[in-house]
């Protein structure tokens, strides 16, 4: 039952900090057949609670499925549809590079570029520390791509709803005004190579 | 432990000593109030405690120890876990300075059991013990129900711990709905008094809700024609003119004739699994479909749900009823009279044009007749258990069922073997009722060493083998679908049967002609104590009507397929 309107989506799952629970989760994307794209997982403000950063990908048929099975398990407490609301989403990169003394200078160029961070250097290479969205981090990887990338590290997906605009969204709905223009999806600038 | 078992009611415990678990079984030594059944294998335990909470509405509680008693127990535990039945399962465990040590008669259990079990648990701190009994069995009860996990280190076990047993419990993590959405009641009430072909459609969610008192109401009221699933059997009596029987695979014609040509179809408490469906694209095409179920997830996962209502069955209908009510004094009464005299004569129609039916014969005995005689027999009161095969089907098919909570079967999983383990936990739990297990030969031979625990722990189970000398269902889909190429289904005359049943202390009677079919089961009821009937059938009957898999519930074939049919299954892409 797969439409061809496959999307990603970012959920975001809170769960009880208890042993067994990732294993929970990542059992019921196994049993099913779905595929998780990325996943990260941390502690809250509360420390008995944890949050899960889920990236998925299927059609909207797949997409509740996957968030009323979440609901089922019993350890999870409240899950969101991230990609539904205005929201950020970041990775983290840790890349190590073959730094040439002739490449040197271009290498912490381009490490300027996405305000990458040099966290470790050789007299061969450079560590280089970035965050972004997954389209910079990509860029990022595909210019340094040619001067030899000996290891790349990447984080799960973490995301986080811009709340207050939504408030006044759901006001504006309260009050029965008629919604604005949509709002673009993110409003980084997405264009490859150029910083956010 | 055992305090806080009797605490939460348990009054039987099926199970299996062994190391891990000692300590329990040391005290259960003298303990008063609760009766342990000694079973032969641990997969048993897990049956019997399903057929024990099936029948009485109570959870079933299992014991056994770890590593190997933990694997061989995880069968129950999915098969209680598709079918909904609400099981505490506890099994020992290595102490816990062991655990992760490869220690002897370890086995990750907590880890194997995850996906088999609602929700499970490993306790690693006895002052935890008393509060995980308590949640483990609110989670077993409550909800969409069904089988849950404590897994038991050697050393909580020993150790002393103060005991205190919590009176409630609360998970934020955990709040099933109850009550059904009013709102969407009241479309449903107009849309099923509006519907010109109504359909109601009952699974075993009706029965773990105990709703079968508002669903007779709601049919009468309304003049709806109600089907039931296999695992809803009972839910309706059969005797009612508003009953259609089982739809699905092994439904009858007017059942699914029915389904797929209604314009509105309530589910109640089932889950459009596919033996139900066929190919969901083709199944009631043309029907608004309402769907009661207390399990989120199981709305809109197989077929797209118009009105999805999520909460208790019972409830919900209750309220259904109210809204049912007030919607028909706004509707005229003559309308809805003449939409129901026109649906009732269309089903009459196919009811007559394709009833049950079997060939008769005189020198054989056809296993339809045996269920047929047995329900006139018990007229439909005993509590009767199946194995899986052609006889589960046979038996749903033609046993005239009257009473909710009489009927246990193997429906999600599909266990062979689970007759005559489920048999007894039936029997434990309602001494000096009739209690009848209809088995396969096959199947029955999954866990004929039960037939010790019915003899010792004197549960007088009677077990009927339909005998077809093989894996009939097996054979069957081999006749039809894969050119008679009959591919190990053979299972030839051994054992003796009734010498099997002597030797374990039971009584053995074998039946081999039609003449001799009524007479042993008549001496069958009539023996105290466990009986085994062997009863020689025609090993080439099939089951009909038949929907092939992956097939139309319309793609029916409701006689023995013709050479056209089968060259079209062999052709077939999907092999049906």
């Amino acid at each position: 039952m797969s439409g061809d309107d496959q999307r990603k989506h970012t959920i975001a799952v809170l769960v009880e900090n208890k042993f067994g629970v990732l294993s929970r989760v990542a059992g019921l994307f196994s049993a099913r057949g779905y595929n998780i794209e990325s996943l990260s997982v941390g502690e809250t403000l509360d420390p008995t609670v944890s949050r899960m950063t889920l990236v998925v990908r299927g059609d909207a048929f797949v997409i509740e499925q996957v968030i009323k099975q979440l609901h089922k398990l019993i350890d999870v407490i409240k899950v969101t549809d991230l990609s539904e609301e205005d929201h950020v989403e970041r990775e983290m990169l840790l890349l190590k590079v073959n730094a040439e003394p002739g490449a040197r200078a271009e290498i912490l160029r381009i490490g300027d570029i996405f305000r990458a961070k040099v966290v470790d250097v050789t007299p061969t290479t450079y560590t280089l520390e970035a965050t972004g969205e997954e389209g910079k981090i990509e860029a990022m990887i595909e210019l340094l791509r040619p001067f030899g990338i000996q290891e790349v590290v990447r984080t799960g997906k973490v995301a986080i709803a811009r709340s207050p605009k939504n408030r006044v969204r759901k006001v504006e709905e309260k009050l029965g005004k008629r919604p604005g223009p949509p709002r673009p999806q993110s409003q980084d600038p997405k264009v490859v190579g150029f910083a956010d | 432990m055992l305090e806080s078992l009797k605490k939460e009611g348990v009054d039987i415990i099926f199970g299996l000593p062994g190391g891990a678990v000692l300590p329990i079984y040391d005290v259960l030594y003298d303990f008063e109030g609760i009766r342990h059944i000694l079973v032969r294998q641990e997969a048993a335990a897990g049956h019997a405690a399903e057929g024990y909470s099936r029948t009485t509405g109570r959870v079933g509680v299992c014991l056994v120890t770890s590593g190997p008693a933990a694997t061989n127990l995880v069968t129950a535990l999915q098969d209680a876990l598709m079918d909904s039945i609400p099981l505490v399962a506890f099994t020992g465990q290595v102490p816990t300075h062991l655990i992760g040590n490869d220690a002897f008669q370890e086995a990750d259990n907590v880890g194997i059991t995850r996906s088999a079990t609602k929700h499970n648990f490993l306790v690693k701190d006895g002052d935890d013990l008393a509060g995980t009994i308590k949640e483990a069995f609110f989670l077993a009860r409550s909800g969409r129900p069904g089988p849950v996990h404590v897994d038991l280190p050697k050393d909580i076990l020993v150790k002393e711990w103060d005991f205190s047993y919590p009176d409630t419990v609360h998970l934020r993590s955990y709040n099933p709905t109850y009550d059904g959405h009013p709102g969407q009641i009241k479309k449903a009430a107009r849309s099923l008094i509006r519907a010109k072909r109504p359909v109601l459609y009952v699974g075993g969610g009706a029965i773990s809700a105990d709703a079968s008192p508002e669903l007779l109401e709601l049919a009468e009221l309304a003049q709806i024609p109600l089907t039931q699933t296999l695992m809803g059997l009972g839910a309706f009596p059969m005797a009612h003119p508003l009953s259609l029987d089982m739809l699905g695979m092994h439904g009858t014609y007017y059942a699914n004739m029915a389904v797929h040509h209604s314009d509105v179809l309530m589910s109640v408490g089932a889950r459009f699994d596919d033996r139900v469906t066929g190919r969901v694209d083709a199944f009631a095409p043309n029907a608004e479909i309402i769907h009661v179920d207390i399990d989120p997830s199981s709305i809109s996962k197989n077929i797209p749900v118009a009105i999805p209502i999520v909460g208790d069955c019972k409830r919900v209908l209750a309220k259904l009823l109210e809204a049912v009510r007030e919607e028909l004094k706004s509707y005229p009464a003559g309308v809805m009279k003449e939409t129901r005299r026109q649906w009732a004569a269309q089903i009459a129609e196919w009811r007559r044009d394709q009833p049950l039916r079997y060939e008769w014969s005189d020198d054989v005995i056809k296993p339809q007749f045996v269920i047929e005689e047995l329900s006139k027999l018990t007229d439909g009161e005993a509590f009767v258990v199946t194995g899986v095969g052609q006889h589960q089907m046979w038996a749903a098919q033609y046993y005239r069922f009257k009473h909710p909570r009489m009927w246990c079967t193997s429906g999600g999983l599909g266990t062979m073997g689970y007759g005559l383990p489920t048999a007894m936990g039936v029997q434990a739990a309602h001494p000096g009722k009739q209690v009848i297990n209809i088995d396969g030969d096959g199947s029955f031979q999954m866990n004929s060493q039960e037939l010790a625990t019915c003899h010792e722990e004197r549960l007088p189970v009677k077990t009927i083998i339909i005998n077809n000398g093989g894996h009939g269902m097996v054979r069957q889909w081999q006749r039809i679908f894969y050119k008679e190429r009959f591919s190990a289904i053979d299972l030839g005359p051994s054992p003796d049967f009734v010498k099997l049943a002597e030797a374990y202390g039971c009584t053995g009677i074998r039946a081999t002609k039609p003449s001799e079919v009524m007479p042993a089961l008549e001496k069958m009821i009539a023996t105290p104590g466990p009986v085994l009937v062997d009863v020689w059938v025609d090993k080439h009957e099939c089951v009909f009507p038949m929907v092939p898999a992956g097939g139309a519930n319309t793609d029916m074939i409701v006689a023995p397929p013709s050479r056209e049919v089968r060259d079209r299954a062999a052709k077939s892409q999907t092999g049906f």
